[in-house]
């Protein structure tokens, strides 16, 4: 055959430096790729969200990843929607839309981390603290955790009281100053500041008081129900 | 284009079945792994289809299976072919980076590749690697650092791109270029395109073959696929 034209053939192995050097890169990016990606989002991110066209936001850089569990994006409009707040309460209630945004409201300036690794850095929320809405309702002794439902019928979560009571966990209404989109969970959402990204329900339409904690979703397939970052699901890191 | 077929050549076997199957089996696997990536990553497409975890296993098996064709193609007798088509792959001629100035070009005398082949190839190659190994950092994440998480889905995000480039630069020049197409989906190539395209490798393969060579794909089955 082409054995003396091909394999003896003078010539440089090109494509085995390129190969291992690409490698090369495949694995320094895996270890600094955090920090670089963390500049990037800083330095480029800003003119990304400037772009009208939206073509640039393909780029990979401080990008959400949009995850529904059923087969649809679920959607309410925000006439149509209430939280109701139930299980081991003195008063159980529900709240409108306009009746939520009636409420105190919280700012939170804080990054959106997913477990299986992207994240998206200062990401603006505003809502109602969830400490507020259990006060509301009068939490009961007996009540040590609450369950979280979503009106997609599918996605639960939950958090210990301890951990509802944060003062950085909020019902959310707005994301990066408007509304929450049907994509990123709206009209309303929790956002969990200090745990990974499958705590932070979407489409919240329920939150019961509960006797013990009831796993969700996401932890019924192997997640950790204490999602702490960089403190569960594998590995006790610096938190970021 | 006049294609100088004073002498009626047999066509010239370019690729074998071997060859064949691993190229078409990894193109049924890329585009698996292109459209359902897409799906999990472009939001609005996302939000389009949902099912995340069921697209998420489609993803993750896809590319799991992905070394096994490349693998079991490579081995044994049967894989000699594409053994020396890795080779050829590797291998840069002599002054052959002339070939990507379209000035010099001309002045090139390629063999089986062009070297614009080879690094796709070798790209392709290689990103394939880094994917697998990011991806399996992102599917067993427990067993990895959250920086090294962000990491791997940086490093998956950017490869992601320029597959998505390389594959669809690779599928545009096949499309501009029917003899090469049918030469990897029939397995053989006129003999007026190799000599035109492909001086070195034609020669190679006349001389090899000495008596009209491999009229076509000759003892090997050769279903059209």
């Amino acid at each position: 055959m082409d054995e003396s034209a091909e394999v003896t053939a003078p010539g440089t192995a090109v494509g085995r430096r390129l190969f291992l050097g690409l490698l090369g890169l495949g694995a320094l990016g895996v270890v600094f790729g955090a920090k670089v990606q963390d500049v990037l989002e800083r330095t480029v991110g800003p003119y990304i969200a400037k772009d009208g066209t939206g073509i640039s936001a393909l780029l990979p850089i401080g990008r959400f990843r949009i995850y529904t569990v059923t087969g649809e994006l679920p959607h309410k409009a925000k006439t149509d929607y209430t939280l109701s707040v139930r299980g081991l309460v003195d008063t159980p209630y529900e709240l409108s839309y306009a009746e939520l945004l009636a409420l105190p409201a919280t700012e939170l300036d804080k990054d959106f981390q997913c477990v299986t690794g992207w994240r998206v850095l200062d990401v603006q929320w505003k809502g109602v603290l969830l400490s507020d809405l259990l006060d509301r309702a009068g939490v009961q002794p007996e009540a040590t955790a609450l369950q979280f439902t979503s009106f997609d019928g599918v996605y639960t979560e939950s958090l210990t009281l301890d951990q509802a009571r944060r003062s950085d966990v909020i019902v959310a209404y707005k994301l990066e100053g408007d509304d929450i989109s049907d994509a990123h969970g709206g009209p309303v959402r929790l956002y969990v500041a200090p745990m990974y990204g499958y705590k932070s329900i979407k489409w919240l339409d329920g939150i019961e008081l509960t006797k013990q904690v009831r796993p969700g979703y996401w932890e019924e397939l192997g997640y950790d129900v204490d999602a702490w970052i960089g403190k569960s699901n594998g590995r006790d890191d610096e938190p970021v | 284009m006049v294609e100088t077929t004073n002498r009626s050549e047999a066509p010239i076997l370019r690729f074998g079945p071997v060859e064949r199957g691993l190229h078409w089996v990894n193109a049924v696997l890329f585009f698996v792994l292109m459209l359902t990536g897409a799906i999990l990553y472009v939001g609005p497409l996302s939000a389009l289809v949902g099912r995340r975890e069921l697209i998420r296993n489609l993803h993750v098996y896809a590319g799991i299976v992905l070394p096994l064709p490349v693998l079991l193609a490579v081995i044994g007798r049967h894989g000699a072919r594409l053994r020396r088509d890795f080779a050829a792959l590797n291998r840069f001629a002599p002054g052959e980076a002339r070939w990507f100035r379209a000035r010099t070009r001309g002045s090139v005398r390629l063999g089986k590749f062009n070297p614009g082949q080879k690094l796709n190839a070798v790209f392709i190659a290689a990103a394939g690697i880094v994917m697998l190994a990011t991806g399996s950092i992102m599917k067993w994440f427990s067993l990895f650092p959250i920086d090294w998480r962000t990491g791997a889905t940086f490093v998956h995000d950017w490869f992601a791109l320029g597959i998505w480039l390389a594959v669809i630069g690779h599928v545009v020049f096949a499309y501009k270029d029917p003899v090469a197409l049918g030469g990897m989906v029939r397995g053989s190539v006129s003999a007026a395109w190799a000599r035109r395209e492909r001086p070195r490798w034609y020669e190679a393969e006349i001389d090899a073959g000495a008596t009209g060579a491999v009229p076509h794909d000759s003892g090997e089955s050769d279903a059209p696929r």
